[in-house]
């Protein structure tokens, strides 16, 4: 029935002669089943969502940077979460609504916008355009998968709106704290509604990714076999396999948390004595919800950064104009890092108390990980050496994100040794190498995203000049408020503290604290450029070009605002792999994957030659223009 | 410019299943992952020590042959679709789906049993994780029954039954999907608990 249902409409789109039913504006922009207005609703919420969590991190930077100032300014924004302190009548930040803060930029960070803002946006939209498909495997589903997520988001932006505030047992809720509604005022309805987010986020995660795979797998077009994919789709194949395998693990640490904090189980409880009452849970592990969440936290964090990957890839290698170096070598270190990605979860664990023994089993299996990280960007460096660089903003970006990558796992390095970790965990240090290497990095990479394929998204181009000063304020801003926080956090700063003005230790750090909370607004601030671009140019951007940027894939082939379907046409057949930039001998510096050999004797190698079928003689020839 | 071409370049087909029962095999492995999950952290804890030690209710023998039973009765459903048999197609989901039923009233049975012997939902996670594996299972067995009553639905309204039988044998795959993980649930269960 599916089946047929499909080939009925591949037909359909074959006699071109057929026109279409004019859809109603619902099913066309809201209800839409078309992965390319559904990856644009993931990319406009991904963006409403990334200003959000922005503007969380505004102010518990305030917090930590100017631990004196009155913010008696905010009340109109935050109102209660504003004390207005009875003796100086200063206005301060609430000390729980700070927990919140933090608890839910990282949550809306890492899931919203660089889990579903980032896959759900470039998966939805490159797949079936680059993989030559007219559409998802299952283009309901793909709805639903947007409406979960949307879903999803309304609950997580209502628990801003409730009295006891949102959750705040930070983006891993490690029990007891998120098990025990009377631990703190973030526990209560904010933490339930957080959990019941997550549950449906989960659903649209796996919706969307089972749909990613099933089409990379089932929907290539003719000649499109796994070594002529371009390393986008790779990395989104891969990116939706671990969501696979490891969002469902999620989803049961979920379920026993809310059997702990419902039903009165003790899956994570035990001993615990509040108000100094003895609470009857009895037999729980803590430890055990830490083994869980990580099962998926340790792969969420390739998800969230292997697309970027994959997104840079093509970008590199497309402003490069030249292949990609070790094209083989980016898909199996991809692979490699999926799989190992599953088996270094403890590492985050290091101090929870584990058998020292298993410690160094995981240091082990982290540093190893570390060896197809560097591969890659070996690789993304030896494509661009020698290459015949054309820096668009997307480039720029790309480039950032090589840095970022680099300098944010080389830390990862440190956090690795068991040993190390002792001092630097729960540290500035960590935040400082999760920022650069996947906060920076894959945010990187979703801009460069952006800017690359706005043209085939709406038809226009995006502002070179603003793209470029976004670019630079960015990437300076990132490194003046990461690559200090390094020193804090190898001084010993803990994360996730109200204040420091109680240490003394500490206050050697107050100027370099306030100059971190400075940069990080201005960086902020800097981001409205892109919003003001991206919106601006949607309505009054320069018309694009079909191939603004002479590139290889077959999204390039559709028009210039590719409608329900794709190609008016048939689906173009694809005979050679997606970088042949500045072949030897070839008339222009690409080649389009669509391309026979046959039609370019001048650049063929020897095999190719052969391929075509230059050197025989048949009588089946064909003609062609 | 026009160019005789070789035929012998012929771009290739590529292979692919039919993308719905695909999308059925990569739902039931994320099912597999929850159950992994559940499972290994069984384990993990029960090696911590202080873990509630009790029988596993005999009558979760009677539930398991109920559930294998199902799975032939399903399979005969789908057999009889494939033959166009619309009788013994209708028969067969009819009995499917009454012995479902009776496995997850077994199964409630099982929990009254085990209140019996002072095995609670609430109290040692010994006790608390055999309630939410089976609860779990039955949640997706529910799962399984609606989809069952949809194919009843669907053979009613078809003109030949074996116009269905695609449809059905997704149904039958995630019945024996279903099937299986409670096998697997049950022998993890003796070994164990
Ligand atoms: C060279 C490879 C890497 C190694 C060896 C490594 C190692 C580590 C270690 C040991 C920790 C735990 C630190 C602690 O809590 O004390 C950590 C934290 C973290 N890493 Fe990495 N890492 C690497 C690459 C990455 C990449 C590529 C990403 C993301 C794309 C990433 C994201 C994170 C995150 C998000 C955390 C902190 C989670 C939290 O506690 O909130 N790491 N890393
Ligand atoms: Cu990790």
């Amino acid at each position: 029935m599916s089946t047929a249902h499909l080939d009925n409409f591949t037909d359909e789109m074959e006699h071109d002669d057929h026109d279409h039913h004019e859809q109603s504006f619902i099913s066309k922009y809201i209800f839409s089943q078309d992965h390319k207005v559904i990856a644009k609703q993931f990319l406009i919420s991904g963006i409403i969502w990334a200003i959000i969590g922005g503007l969380l991190s505004v102010i518990f930077r305030l917090q930590l940077g100017f631990p004196d100032m009155d913010m008696a300014w905010l009340r109109p924004l935050l109102g209660q979460w504003i004390n207005i302190d009875a003796a100086t009548g200063l206005g301060k930040l609430d000390t729980e609504f700070y927990l919140a803060l933090v608890t839910m930029h990282g949550t809306i960070m890492v899931f919203f916008v660089l889990t579903a803002g980032l896959s759900g946006t470039f998966s939805n939209f490159l797949i079936p355009l680059q993989i030559g498909a007219r559409d998802m495997a299952s283009g309901f589903m793909n709805m639903l998968s947007y409406w979960f997520f949307f879903a999803s988001s309304m609950i997580m932006f209502a628990s801003f709106f409730i009295s006891t505030g949102p959750a705040s047992g930070s983006w891993v809720i490690y029990p007891p704290l998120s098990a025990l509604p009377q631990s703190m005022s973030g526990a209560g309805l904010g933490m339930t509604l957080w959990l019941v987010a997550m549950a449906l986020f989960i659903v649209s995660t796996l919706l969307g990714g089972i749909n990613y795979i099933a089409t990379i797998i089932n929907l290539r077009t003719d000649g499109m076999s796994f070594t002529k994919l371009p390393l986008t789709i790779w990395a989104f194949f891969l990116t939706a396999i671990i969501g696979l395998l490891s969002f469902p693990v999620l989803l049961s640490a979920a379920l026993l948390l809310i059997l702990d904090r419902s039903f009165g189980t003790s899956f994570y409880l035990s001993e615990i004595y509040i108000g100094g009452e003895a609470l009857p849970n009895m037999g729980g592990s803590p430890i055990l919800f830490q083994h869980l969440f990580w099962f998926l936290g340790h792969p969420e964090v390739y998800i969230v950064l292997l697309p970027s990957l994959g997104i840079t890839s093509e970008i590199i290698s497309t402003n490069s104009r030249k292949p990609i170096f070790g094209y083989k070598a980016m898909i199996g270190s991809m692979m490699a890092i999926a799989i190992l990605s599953f088996v270094v979860w403890a590492h985050h664990m290091f101090v929870s108390g584990m058998n020292p023994f298993a410690g160094s089993i995981f240091m082990l299996l982290t540093l190893i990980i570390a060896v197809p990280s560097a591969i890659k960007a070996f690789n993304y460096i030896t494509t661009l050496w020698k290459g015949n660089i054309i820096f668009t903003p997307a480039m720029m970006f790309s480039i950032g994100l090589v840095s970022f990558f680099i300098s944010g796992g080389v830390t990862g390095i440190f956090l690795g040794n068991a040993a190390l970790d002792i001092q630097l965990h729960d540290t500035y240090f960590v935040t400082a190498h999760f920022h650069l290497v996947m906060g920076s990095a894959a945010f990187f990479g979703m801009i460069a995203g952006v800017y690359h394929w706005f043209p085939k998204m709406f038809g226009r181009m995006m502002d070179r000049k603003l793209g470029y000063i976004h670019f630079w304020t960015s990437f300076i801003g990132i490194y003046l408020i990461f690559f200090p926080m390094h020193y804090i956090g190898i001084a010993g700063f803990p994360r996730r503290y109200y204040s420091f003005t109680n240490f003394d230790a500490f206050s050697t750090f107050t100027d370099l604290n306030a100059f971190i909370s400075v940069a990080a607004i201005a960086t902020f601030v800097a981001q409205l450029i892109f919003v003001f671009n991206f919106f601006y140019s949607i309505f009054k951007g320069k018309r694009a070009t079909q191939n603004p940027w002479d590139s290889t894939t077959l999204e390039w082939t559709t028009p210039i605002e590719p409608g329900h379907g794709n190609w008016p046409g048939p689906i173009p057949k694809v005979y050679r792999w997606p970088y042949d930039y500045s072949k030897p001998g070839a008339k222009e510096d690409f080649i389009m994957q669509t391309v026979p050999y046959a039609q370019t004797p001048e650049s063929n190698l020897p095999h190719e030659q052969e391929l075509a079928g230059l050197e025989g003689k048949d009588d089946n020839a064909i003609k062609v223009d | 410019m026009v160019t005789e071409l070789n035929i012998k370049e012929v771009p290739q087909k590529q292979l692919g299943i039919n993308p719905k029962k695909f999308i059925l095999w990569l739902f039931m492995v994320s099912i597999v992952m929850v159950f992994a999950a559940l499972t290994s952290g069984f384990i993990v804890r029960q090696a911590e020590g202080n873990w509630l030690i009790y029988e596993l209710p005999s009558q979760l023998w009677v539930s398991t042959v109920i559930l294998l039973i199902s799975s032939l009765t399903a399979h005969w459903a789908l057999k009889a679709a494939q033959n166009n048999n619309s009788l013994q197609t209708k028969l067969g989901l009819w009995v499917t789906l009454g012995l479902g039923l009776v496995f997850l009233s077994t199964q409630f049975w099982v929990w009254e049993i085990l209140v019996q012997h002072n095995v609670y939902l609430v109290g040692n996670p010994g006790g608390s994780f055999l309630y939410v594996l089976m609860g779990v299972h039955g949640f997706h067995l529910i799962s399984g029954l609606i989809y069952i009553i949809i194919m009843l639905a669907k053979s009613y309204r078809a003109n030949k039954v074996s116009d269905i039988q695609f449809q059905l044998s997704l149904s039958t795959t995630y019945w024996h999907f279903l099937d299986g993980l409670w096998i697997y649930l049950y022998v993890f269960l003796i070994i164990y608990h």
